[in-house]
């Protein structure tokens, strides 16, 4: 149950963004989680507005982008989803493949209002 | 309506102070590891085996985390070495920062070898690095199988699959092959050890691990040895 570390993180670089923008108003912020992260979407959408409730950020949506666990094999450059763990290349069949997708975390976008 | 694409690490501040941390280890020649496990795996205990059994040159030291209590520092002061507690106080893992501000006012120098012992979770610790070499994660024979399948992230991340509590085995269903196997498909390339803290099987080989990673640091350091 770390999501409400991580809305507390999202929180404070919207803060610090907003500094650069005192007029605005924010309605919606990107927010990309990889599959490895085992960051729980609906947990962290509850977390986020357990903390704006009552404050200047309580117009704030979050969009989430979930992403998928994506391999390359070593051998012969396929790029592939891993579906139920099995990171062996559908192509030529072998086990040595490298992990491309599925471990971000990471603030996206953020859309304001004004000026 | 305006966009600003913003395109950072939602960890960015963490992953700062651990790279801080990571290169300060680097430099003073430390091995730090970062111990991680469900609570009860008994990664108190190896530690416990472990300090006890390091060859005298080894300088080590260990942070423990917990929500509350600082009994597992007791437990690791009678050993000799450094110990401090880190009490999170409800947080269920450790950050970069709780780990810079533990090492305050201890010299990394007088180091070589750094235990991290992360708060008692599988699912929270995995996602912040605390500037170690490499992450260890534990898992005891009552605990089943498929907490690779359950809990990818952390095997996924770890450098070494610890199997600890082997002499309970012939007590349980647990199959050392079908965890080796479920290991293996999240992480191909997860290095796995099989021991017993309470008989002592297999721990040779940990230690005999543990020397080998930390003579390498040593060697990539510019620090003297000590």
């Amino acid at each position: 149950m770390h999501e409400l570390s991580i809305a507390n993180n999202l929180l404070e670089a919207v803060q610090l963004e907003a500094r650069n923008h005192p007029e605005a108003r924010f309605t919606r912020l990107g927010v990309r989680i990889g599959e490895l992260t085992a960051v729980d979407p609906e947990a962290l959408t509850f977390c986020f507005q357990a903390l704006v409730r009552g404050t200047a950020m309580e117009t704030l949506a979050m969009e989430i982008e979930q992403v998928p666990r994506r391999q390359r094999c070593q051998q012969c450059g396929c790029e592939f989803r891993v579906v139920d763990y099995d990171v062996t290349c559908p192509t030529c069949g072998r086990a040595d493949t490298e992990c491309i997708a599925g471990t971000e975390l990471e603030l996206v976008y953020l859309e304001m209002e004004g000026p | 309506m305006t966009r600003l694409l913003l395109e950072r690490k939602v960890l960015s501040e963490n992953d700062r102070i651990a790279a801080e941390l990571r290169a300060a280890f680097c430099q003073a020649g430390v091995l730090c590891l970062n111990l991680i496990s469900s609570p009860g795996s008994g990664k108190t205990a190896l530690l416990e085996r472990t300090l006890e059994n390091l060859p005298p040159e080894v300088r080590a030291a260990v942070l423990t985390g917990d929500i509350q209590t600082d009994n597992d520092a007791q437990r690791l002061r009678r050993f000799g070495f450094p110990v401090r507690q880190i009490t999170t106080g409800g947080t269920c893992h450790l950050d970069a920062r709780m780990i810079e501000r533990a090492l305050s006012n201890w010299k990394l120098d007088d180091f070589d070898l750094l235990f991290i012992e992360n708060v008692g979770n599988l699912v929270c610790p995995a996602a912040y690095d605390l500037g170690e070499a490499a992450k260890i994660v534990l898992l005891s024979v009552t605990e089943g199988e498929d907490k690779p399948l359950k809990y990818p992230a952390i095997f996924f991340k770890a450098e070494l699959l610890i199997i600890n509590k082997l002499d309970l085995l012939p007590y349980t269903i647990f199959s050392l092959d079908v965890v080796r196997t479920n290991a293996r498909r999240v992480h191909p390339g997860i290095e796995i050890l099989e021991i017993s803290c309470t008989t002592g099987q297999g721990l040779a080989g940990w230690q005999a691990w543990l020397e080998a990673r930390r003579l390498a640091v040593r060697a990539q350091s510019t620090a003297p040895s000590g």
